[in-house]
């Protein structure tokens, strides 16, 4: 289908952007790479009146390495994030996770922080920010920014903190811990598509953070004890997150790759790559 | 830029290395304005949600889906479609491998797959089956299957690379 009719506005600062954002009120969109936004606008399925285009904001194009998070400003595309030299290093969980998002076609349009922004429950993004424990910066029309943890801004299916004059800035990813060991799984119908379930993992020495996506409304993160069987946290958090039936899975089915992937992810089971060498294998 | 929903904005773009403009609404998706404001018709529309992959393009060089893009985001940029690949000598090396491994059949996925797989190459220039398989699957074909495909750009991989002379046989032909 065809999108309905809307106003079309490319601001060239943060500042104008939030200005158009207030003035508009709840009729308006934000578009960057607009990889989840065109497919939602082509079946209706939204019809903002003014759609707000902040390709044009030229200092939103960078990736930054801090002294304990990698910054990703809100211009910059997967591919791009995917490429930058040294992110297996600073974030493996991202290197690892990434490529699972959509497609290589998709990758290359669609924004890191438009992803974040989106908030599908089932997205690969959001699961490593909650999982990380990382943080979304935000500016207003005043000017002011303000952070948010991930475990705050991500409030429900496609419903973050985000207020109606913010624009989303920056997305901050914790560097990876020196010990520390990241992994990631996931099962959809077929790579690329919706997670039905997806598990990423920061395992310590004493502890291990797991977080599960394409179950709950948001991305859930736990921490779990390392030494003991997992198995009775696992289930229990397996139950805890409200596994809904729907046309790709049963309830229970997630419950058990809860179970069983966390029991492997945990373990140290089969990496991605194996497991995507089986698959086309 | 404020444009109205009913106004008609001017898009100037680089299409297949020439300068082309047209008209384009605020809602007009880019594939549309390829195919009914510049007469590009190579690029085909599909799903027209993502999915499918039909009328993948190469936007600044990158593989792109023109129903994921208004035409006005397109203002300025570089974009290439299937019509940039034959040339005057005929068919290019890749569409060459496509007829020669049976990889098409009624080609109407064809125009968007040639546009990824062009991209893909210039970015990989060794792949393996699974890298090959993975960039495919953002593309849907319902009537061939993927095996030609598959083999038909391992084959492009492999021809260019042996045209590209490494630069130690380069040196050592030089002494």
């Amino acid at each position: 289908m065809k999108p309905a009719a809307f106003d079309y506005l490319r601001p060239s600062s943060r500042r104008e952007a939030c200005e158009l954002l207030h003035e508009a009120g709840d009729d308006a969109r934000l578009i960057a790479g607009g990889q989840s936004l065109m497919a939602v606008l082509n079946m209706r399925l939204a019809q903002p009146k003014r759609l707000i285009d902040i390709a044009g904001i030229e200092d939103l194009h960078y990736i930054e390495r801090r002294d304990d998070h990698l910054a990703v400003g809100a211009g910059v595309t997967q591919a791009e994030l995917l490429e930058y030299p040294g992110l297996a290093e600073a974030v493996p969980l991202l290197a690892q996770a990434m490529p699972w998002i959509g497609h290589w076609q998709t990758r290359n349009r669609g924004t890191v922080c438009g992803s974040i922004a989106h908030a599908d429950p089932s997205a690969e993004l959001p699961l490593c920010l909650a999982t990380l424990g990382g943080q979304v910066v935000l500016e207003n029309r005043r000017g002011k920014s303000r952070r948010v943890m991930a475990e705050d801004f991500f409030q429900g299916v496609l419903t973050t903190d985000r207020r109606q004059d913010e624009l989303i800035t920056e997305v901050r990813f914790p560097l990876a811990r020196p010990g520390a060991e990241y992994r990631f799984r996931e099962v959809a119908m077929r790579h690329g598509d919706f997670a039905i379930v997806a598990l990423a993992a920061v395992i310590d020495s004493n502890r291990v953070t797991l977080g599960v996506g394409g179950v709950a409304d948001r991305p859930v993160s736990r921490e779990l004890a390392r030494h003991a069987d997992p198995s009775e946290a696992l289930n229990a958090l397996a139950w805890s997150l409200g596994a809904e039936d729907d046309a790709h899975a049963t309830a229970a089915y997630r419950r058990q790759l809860i179970r069983e992937l966390g029991r492997e992810l945990i373990a140290g089971g089969p990496s991605d790559e194996e497991n995507a060498h089986a698959r086309q294998g | 830029m404020h444009a109205r929903a009913d106004q008609r904005i001017r898009v100037t773009l680089t299409l297949n290395g020439r300068e082309r403009s047209g008209y384009a609404e605020p809602r007009t998706q880019l594939c549309d304005f390829l195919r009914h404001e510049l007469g590009a018709t190579g690029t085909h529309v599909g799903c027209e949600h993502g999915v499918c992959g039909a009328c993948t393009v190469r936007v600044d060089g990158r593989a792109s889906r023109s129903c994921l893009m208004l035409a006005v985001q397109a203002e300025g940029r570089r974009l290439d479609t299937v019509e940039s690949l034959a040339g005057e000598e005929g068919l290019s090396d890749l569409q060459q491998a496509f007829r020669r491994h049976h990889a098409l059949q009624c080609g109407f996925c064809t125009a968007g797959i040639l546009m990824s797989c062009e991209e893909f190459l210039d970015r990989v220039a060794d792949p393996s089956e699974a890298q090959v398989r993975d960039m495919l699957s953002g593309h849907l074909c319902r009537c061939t299957g993927y095996t030609g495909m598959v083999q038909a750009v391992l084959d492009v991989a492999r021809t260019r690379r042996e045209a590209t002379v490494p630069d130690s046989q380069q040196e050592n032909n030089d002494v």
